[in-house]
């Protein structure tokens, strides 16, 4: 195997850096910001593509140009659930106007089954459809209209059979994508026997579907060698690439996979991507013409998995300050037909049904449950917002069980002194940023003063309810399978001064390529212009985890600065040496675009660009790939114990809500949020991710309602039947700041803090508040049963029983 | 196929297509103008967003529509404006800038609307009063954005609205298209798209095509076409016939009241309902999003018959008359006559709706107009309660409940009606009415919300009524929510 460079020397540097880094002695993101202003990292540049996303000139998958003889693919999906496809009847569909090629289960020359962990998931129905909307054909003709016009012409009949809907029936039967796994910590048993008070409750918890507004969409180029060029919307590209390559049946290197942009990702096409770029590829190789394929809206939501619904149990030993002493969580989390990713996302949940309290000596149990929908996948927190729920709904229970206010009882159970340890074995580092942060909120939102005026408003209004809640989450940050927390890069300087960087991660609007070329720009001391990131390519970093866990800045920054570290070393190495007699090595450094060796009088300055062409004239290689793999981690199933989070992201939200406890309407009035992210890398871009993550979790918890027809058939189906929050649903008040003066313990990348999912977990303070607003109701004696999606309807059903009533 | 001239930012465009094409398909797949996305094709996402005006009319309002539901035909005359257009050898339009500047886009696949959105906005809205939150949620709530969560949105277009542009000249030129051809006179059968100027072309065309479809703001038929995947191959546009098309005040059967065309868009109603039924004005604010209310008709909304449209309980509460015209001349009946069944009129083949007769309240009279549903703006009704009333001397009279969501067509609660006219403002007259309307209605189960839910939310909306009129002091009601 050929190396890019010769590493010899810089291992070592590296192996001396990274030891360092795990010490946590790594620079802070902060002092990049120079006074100049110059934008590197620990900055709030702009996203890299801001001006193209404005002007319409940042090209999306579908507004990418083919030859004009391109094929459009539509799907042909199943009408039903669950049974046996008894015929496919596709001639009238071979003869329709426009048609080129149809092809089915039989027509796949490699592998037919493209389940990315455990196997499942077969690309098209051969006999047994598994859920409504799974993959029968697929039509390829010579426009987009002409291909889903034929696919209705399809005879298609299916020997069915009920639908299995109820993944809590599923788990009595042992219907399970994958086998049960439990986590204990004490003698739970007996801790729940001899406990002072029980706090018992049942939550459902909905779905979520992504609605990325660019929908599924790949377009495949045939290339020499029996390969395949796949351009595509998409966060896993060394997936993609390992599943086209197998499935067409030629080496991987004969597939490249690239990714500019993605129009939203959130976790709904890190494994849900790839089956149609293997559909089109298949038709690509077939026909010899370049191929588009993209999911209409429906047939996207019909097709593709979401967010797992859960059905969550708690009963929590408690003493009489509501104080956990121990218990017993079991989550229920509703896979689907197939694995998918489910394994690893109820191992989040079961990670997270303590968020950021101690349980004590307690046993979380996690079922994969089986049912005829499509194979649930990523979203956002990954199964952790699911998990934290459960002990949530607990905190609002035991505070109305014990009489205090649900925040006295929050703090109370927060990891402390003493109780430093979750029940899966990981010591909780940064406790004291935890107390720090939420007191600070609690200050600066002025919880008390407006807990007090609710009260006393909800006092004189019997209809209209207001309620409050401050919801913290503790939320772990490294991929929980351990091989993927790696990454690499590749970084080229080329001979005017500019630099090119690839990385493994994708960019899906969270600013990831923009933070990469602020590292790379602060490790050369250039200014972000000068760094420039091409695209995503298989071909140009290989092997790369997908860009998922909020680790893409983490990791593949580490890697980035690792790459430009080296091919900084290298340019000393070669100035020190090279330029007349010879240039102090030490304290040499890159800055404001040019080298500076020395100090003071004997201060030596050269500008990039004459560096860069010196050393090329000097036969100095310009090229540099960065490796970065996580320290420390690991996790043993057997014993369910061990350190599988790096680190853990802190943060903290008060939501204030009106209810109108006749119609269940409702308005979120205000929130404040105060999020840990370390030490920012580019502040605006974290609090972007921070109040969208927030407003998506608001959603998810209140009008995004997905619904079934018995018969197992997606209803909500559309953006018109499916409520995303829209701009009126923006709190009028709405003050996010990000906590200051706490860097990560650990040495993650300028000792910042992965801020893709954490913040999401902050939206469950509105459905907490709205829950504060029913059981106003009871004055405060209860707490209304709530499951979620907390819609107008089931607020409204929450509060009839319970509420005075005029009439 | 048939011809379409327009001008797309300026420029001249001569386009051969189907009459069901839309104009999203129209400027990504036929023209290469890729900036303006799809997002749903169903006009519930905006990022599809364009700005259309006359294109003679340059002192004309531009209006922000979804271009995926919007007829490749109906622009026809008109000056097209994509996100292509905005950028000028000067620079961004304060939109673009603003958007940048506020770090307003993320994955960016919805911005390109957005940018289209705050353009409309800026456009004649600029440097005066700053922006209400309203106008703002008005101008912006057709417009997904799943990255952002709107905050940074709502500050570019905050920041906007003080910032100067120059306009290039194109837009503001006074550009008349001259036609090369006739515009649409294809006289092939098989396939057309029609625009007739008068009534009586109108019912011509209707009397010689009765399988033709009619077309006016396209917001639902077009779905037939994107997302059922329907040939729409016979059309007949009715938004350029000139009769349907006015608002005039009159009196019908001696009552003051209102002429209003049926292919007035609901933003065309804005003012007048303002003015003369704020109730209504604010449902309108929550009817689909500015996008659809500027391409959505009165006429429409009542010949689509669906049990969930928002303004049919309104004028069945509020008495309204419809004015059918067919070969045999104009026809009226009362509003409540019209529907026969779900999605079922009646409607003859060869007639068309002409215009409503909307009655203004009389003195002691109001209305109250309140939408349930699962989001608050750009959302269809769960349950849909307009209620209109007298009270005289704490009596009420003229008691009209029109519903929505609760049977197969919109409906009268006739048996709460009865249970009200004539009676106190008491507590046992409303309790009354809540036992009357449950034999009123059986509504259904669907993804908008259950049977029980419905029954249960249109028995405590009368309890709303009754607090509104007994406790006016005392908050029932999140005001965001209800007028």
């Amino acid at each position: 195997m050929r190396t890019l460079t010769k590493l010899d020397g810089d291992s070592r540097h590296a192996r001396r850096e990274l030891d360092h880094h795990i010490k946590g002695s790594g620079p802070l993101a902060r002092h990049t910001v120079d006074s100049d202003g110059r934008r590197q990292a620990g900055s709030s540049s702009h996203h890299e593509s801001a001006r193209k996303h404005v002007t319409g000139k940042a090209s999306y998958i579908d507004d990418l140009k083919t030859p004009s003889d391109a094929l459009h693919v539509a799907l042909g999906l199943s009408p039903a659930a669950f049974g046996t496809l008894t015929t496919l009847e596709l001639d009238a569909v071979r003869q329709a106007e426009g048609v080129v090629d149809v092809i089915t289960f039989a027509d796949v020359p490699g592998h037919t089954d493209i389940g990315p962990v455990f196997p499942g998931d077969p690309i098209f129905v051969d006999r047994e459809v598994s859920y409504a909307g799974q993959c029968l054909f697929a039509v390829a003709a010579t426009s987009f209209q002409a291909a889903r016009r034929a696919v209705t012409l399809a005879t298609i009949d299916i020997d069915e059979r009920p639908a299995h809907l109820d993944p809590v029936a599923a788990v009595e039967q042992g219907e399970l994508v994958r086998p049960t796994h439990a986590q204990e910590r004490g003698d739970w048993q007996a801790t729940l026997e001899r406990a002072q008070m029980l706090v018992e409750g049942t939550l459902f918890v909905g779905g979520q579907e992504h609605l990325y507004l660019e929908g599924q969409a790949c377009v495949v180029l045939p290339t020499e060698d029996e390969g395949v060029l796949v351009h595509t919307s998409n966060q896993h590209p060394s997936e993609t690439q390992k599943l086209v390559a197998e499935v067409l049946g030629i080496p991987f290197h004969a597939v490249t996979v690239e990714v500019r942009r993605m129009g939203g990702g959130f976790g709904g096409k890190e494994t849900q991507a790839s089956p149609w770029a293997c559909i089109a590829a298949i038709i690509a190789r077939r026909t010899g013409r370049a191929t588009r394929l993209r999911l209409p809206r429906t047939a996207d939501m019909q097709a593709t998995g979401k967010r797992h619904p859960f059905h969550n149990r708690y009963k929590l030993a408690i003493d009489e300050r509501g104080v956990i002493q121990g218990g017993d969580i079991t989550v229920i989390g509703d896979c689907g037909y197939s694995p998918d990713l489910s394994d690893a996302i109820v191992d989040r949940a079961m990670f997270h049904a303590d968020n950021a309290y101690s349980l004590g000596n307690a046993r979380v149990t996690g079922h994969r449950a089986k049912t005829h929908t499509a194979s649930n996948t990523a979203f956002r927190g990954f199964g952790g917002p699911q998990g934290m729920m459960a002990i949530e709904a607990a905190m609002d229970d035991i505070a109305r069980r014990i009489g205090e206010d649900p925040l006295t009882v929050r703090k109370r159970n927060f990891y402390r002194e003493g109780f430093e340890t979750t029940h899966y074995g990981q010591s909780v580092d940064q406790i004291a940023l935890l107390h720090t942060l939420v007191e600070k909120l609690e200050k600066d939102s002025d919880y008390w003063a407006r807990r007090d005026a609710l009260t006393a408003f909800n006092a004189s209004s019997p209809v209209v309810k207001k309620g409050l809640a401050l919801t913290p989450v503790k939320f772990g940050i490294s991929f929980t399978a351990q091989h993927l927390n790696q990454a690499g890069a590749l970084l080229h300087v080329y001979t005017d001064g500019s630099v090119m960087i690839n990385h493994g991660g994708t960019e899906m609007g969270q600013g990831l390529h923009t933070k990469i070329c602020q590292v790379v720009a602060r490790e050369l001391g250039l200014d972000l212009d000068d760094v420039r990131i091409s695209a995503t390519r298989t071909d140009k970093v290989p092997n790369t985890s997908p860009t998922a866990a909020s680790s893409g800045a983490d990791l593949n920054g580490m890697a980035a600065r690792n790459a430009a570290s080296h091919l900084r070393e290298r340019l000393f190495d070669f100035a020190a040496a090279h330029f007349e007699g010879g240039l102090d090595r030490e304290g040499m450094r890159l800055q404001d675009g040019e080298l500076i060796a020395g100090f003071g009088e004997s201060e030596y300055r050269l500008p990039w660009g004459e560096l860069v062409q010196t050393a090329y004239l000097n036969r100095v290689s310009l090229s540099e790939k960065g490796f970065y793999a996580t320290p420390l981690i690991h996790y043993d199933r057997a014993t369910g114990q061990g350190r599988p989070f790096y680190y853990f992201a802190f943060g903290a939200a008060v939501s204030e809500v009106s209810v109108d406890t006749l119609s269940g309407e409702y308005r979120v009035e205000r929130v404040d949020v105060l999020h840990d992210v370390g030490d920012a890398l580019n502040p605006a871009i974290d609090i972007g991710q921070v109040e969208g993550g927030f407003i998506q979790a608001m959603g998810w918890l209140t009008s995004e309602e997905l619904k079934w027809s018995d018969k197992g058939t997606l209803l909500s189906n559309s953006a018109a039947t499916y409520k995303i929050p829209t701009f009126g649903d923006l709190p009028p008040i709405f003050n996010v700041s990000l906590m200051e003066g706490h860097p990560n313990s650990m040495a993650s990348l300028y000792r910042s803090k992965a801020v893709g999912e954490p913040p999401f977990m902050l939206g469950i303070s509105v459905w907490s508040a709205l829950r504060d607003a029913l059981s106003s109701l009871t004055n405060y004696q209860h707490s209304p049963a709530l499951d979620t999606p907390a819609t107008p309807e089931r607020v409204m059903l929450a509060a009839q029983t319970i509420r005075p009533k005029a009439l | 196929m048939a011809s379409v001239e327009f001008l797309l930012n300026g420029v001249l465009k001569r386009c051969d297509v189907a009459p069901d094409t839309s104009a999203l398909n129209l400027l990504r797949d036929t023209l290469g103008y890729t900036g303006t996305k799809e997002g749903c094709a169903s006009g519930d996402c905006g990022a599809c967003t364009v700005a259309l005006r006359d294109a003679s009319a340059p002192d004309a309002a531009f209006t922000s529509v979804n271009a995926c539901i919007t007829p490749a035909h109906q622009l026809q005359d008109k000056l097209l404006v994509t996100v292509e257009g905005l950028e000028t050898p000067e620079g961004l339009h304060p939109a673009q800038e603003t958007m940048i500047e506020c770090h307003a886009s993320q994955c960016g696949f919805c911005t390109p609307g957005i940018v289209m959105s705050l353009f409309t906005l800026y456009q004649g809205n600029a440097f005066k009063a700053p922006f209400s939150h309203q106008v703002l949620e008005e101008a912006l709530g057709g417009n997904l954005c799943r990255c952002t969560g709107y905050r940074p949105i709502r500050d570019a277009a905050l920041q906007m609205q003080t910032m100067r542009w120059q306009p290039p000249v194109w837009l503001s030129a006074i550009n008349p298209i001259e036609h090369s051809t006739p515009p649409s006179e294809c006289e092939e059968e098989a396939s057309f798209f029609k625009s007739p100027a008068s009534l009586e072309a109108l019912l011509d065309l209707r009397a010689h095509h009765k399988s033709a479809r009619l077309v006016a703001g396209a917001t639902d038929l077009w779905l037939e076409s994107t997302q059922q995947l329907r040939s729409l191959d016979q059309l007949i546009d009715v938004t350029r016939v000139d009769e349907l098309r006015r608002i005039e005040a009159a009196e019908y059967q001696s009552i003051p009241g209102w002429w209003i065309g049926a292919a007035v868009t609901y933003t065309e109603l804005e003012a007048l309902f303002e003015h003369h039924f704020p109730a209504f004005a604010h449902l309108l604010s929550r009817l689909g999003s500015r996008q659809i209310r500027n391409r959505g008709t009165l006429g429409g909304n009542i010949a689509n018959a669906s049990p969930i449209g928002d303004t049919p309980p309104v004028l069945l509460a509020l008495g309204a008359w419809l004015e059918i015209v067919g070969p045999n001349g104009a026809r009226r009946l009362p509003l409540e006559s019209f529907f026969v069944d779900y999605k079922k009129t009646d409607l003859q083949s060869d007639e068309v709706i002409s215009r409503i007769f909307i009655p203004s309240l009389t003195e002691h009279a109001a209305l109250r107009v309140w939408k349930l549903s699962k989001r608050r703006e750009d959302d269809i009704s769960a349950v849909l309660g307009a209620f209109h009333y007298v009270i005289d001397g704490g009596v009420l009279s003229q008691v009209r409940l029109g519903f929505g969501g609760m049977a197969a067509i919109p409906k009268r609660a006739l048996h709460a009606e009865a249970a009200l006219e004539g009676q106190p403002v008491t507590q046992a007259s409303f309790k009354a009415a809540q036992r009357a309307l449950a034999e009123d209605f059986e509504p259904m189960s669907d993804v908008r919300g259950s049977s029980h839910y419905r029954q249960q939310a249109a028995a405590n909306l009368l309890e709303r009524l009754y607090l509104t009129l007994t406790a006016p002091t005392q908050e029932v009601m999140i005001h965001a929510y209800a007028h």
